[in-house]
């Protein structure tokens, strides 16, 4: 079919490809434990010295958060509350949306990870867990002599 | 000429030129005295959350900030936006004047009285 030179509506063409876009991500697995969507969501980059994961999960006591990495294998897990009241008779929860009970998210990592360099914060209901890479792993410049 | 730029309405318009926002997940509780909304907005500072009243409509807005590093290239992603946004609308019997929040942990609370007058009133019968 005939394409227009001219996108008929700039928004509408933005929008389609933003949508594409969107798509695009869905339907990429990294990885054979694949990338299941559920709580806390996952966001997860990497530099040339770290690799950054950064869970959604608000609402949590971080001393209640338990992190593990072991053969590679970042392990989230921890617990929520729930906000509900008590069934008294007396309270209707007209929405129940957030999500309660225990949780727990598993990411392989790169095998250039060093174990022993792990830091996790929790900051605005966001943990943070920066994982160094390992130093011989690290691109170097080499000085010619 | 090209006929179908003319087959876009108005309304579509306006609609793909609003900025896709993220959809807090929310938990309502009503009781006697009120109503307590709490919303899971992660990542909002508290300088970044806009919570207002519009007539009949209680309208958050929130802006997701996350320090991340300058060199990082995120390899996968499950929250893309940066934007919150959600809307209700109140009834007649919620005092919008005396809505408090706050917000801690990336959890917002909400408190939405009920108005003196619907508020729960025991009346005593006379015995004449």
């Amino acid at each position: 079919m005939y394409r227009s030179l001219f996108p008929r509506d700039l928004f509408a063409e933005v929008d389609r490809l933003q949508r594409e876009l969107q798509q695009s991500f869905d339907t990429v697995s990294p990885s054979i434990r694949g990338f299941a969507r559920g709580y806390p969501a996952l966001n997860v980059g990497s530099t040339p010295k770290s690799v950054e994961v950064y869970a959604f999960a608000p609402g949590i006591d971080p001393a209640g958060i338990e992190i593990n990495l072991e053969r590679g294998v970042l392990t989230i897990e921890g617990e929520r509350a729930s906000a509900l009241p008590a069934d008294d008779g007396k309270t209707t929860a007209h929405i129940n949306e957030r999500f309660q009970g225990r949780f727990r998210r598993v990411l392989s990592l790169p095998d250039d990870i060093d174990p022993a360099a792990v830091n996790a914060s929790y900051r605005d209901g966001v943990l943070h867990v920066s994982v160094q890479r390992r130093e011989s792993a690290q691109p170097r410049r080499i000085e010619v002599q | 000429m090209n006929n179908q730029a003319v087959t876009q309405t108005p309304e579509q318009t306006s609609a793909s030129r609003d900025e896709p926002a993220l959809l807090p997940l929310v938990d309502v509780i009503e009781d006697a005295t009120g109503i307590t909304l709490y919303a899971d907005l992660p990542g909002v500072p508290k300088d970044r959350l806009n919570v207002r009243v519009e007539g009949e409509t209680l309208l958050i807005e929130a802006e997701l900030v996350l320090a991340v590093p300058q060199d990082m290239q995120a390899s996968h992603a499950e929250v893309q936006r940066t934007h919150y946004r959600r809307a209700f609308t109140l009834s007649r019997e919620l005092d919008p004047d005396k809505v408090s929040a706050e917000l801690s942990q990336g959890v917002l609370r909400l408190r939405i009285p009920k108005a003196e007058h619907a508020q729960p009133r025991r009346i005593t019968v006379q015995v004449a």
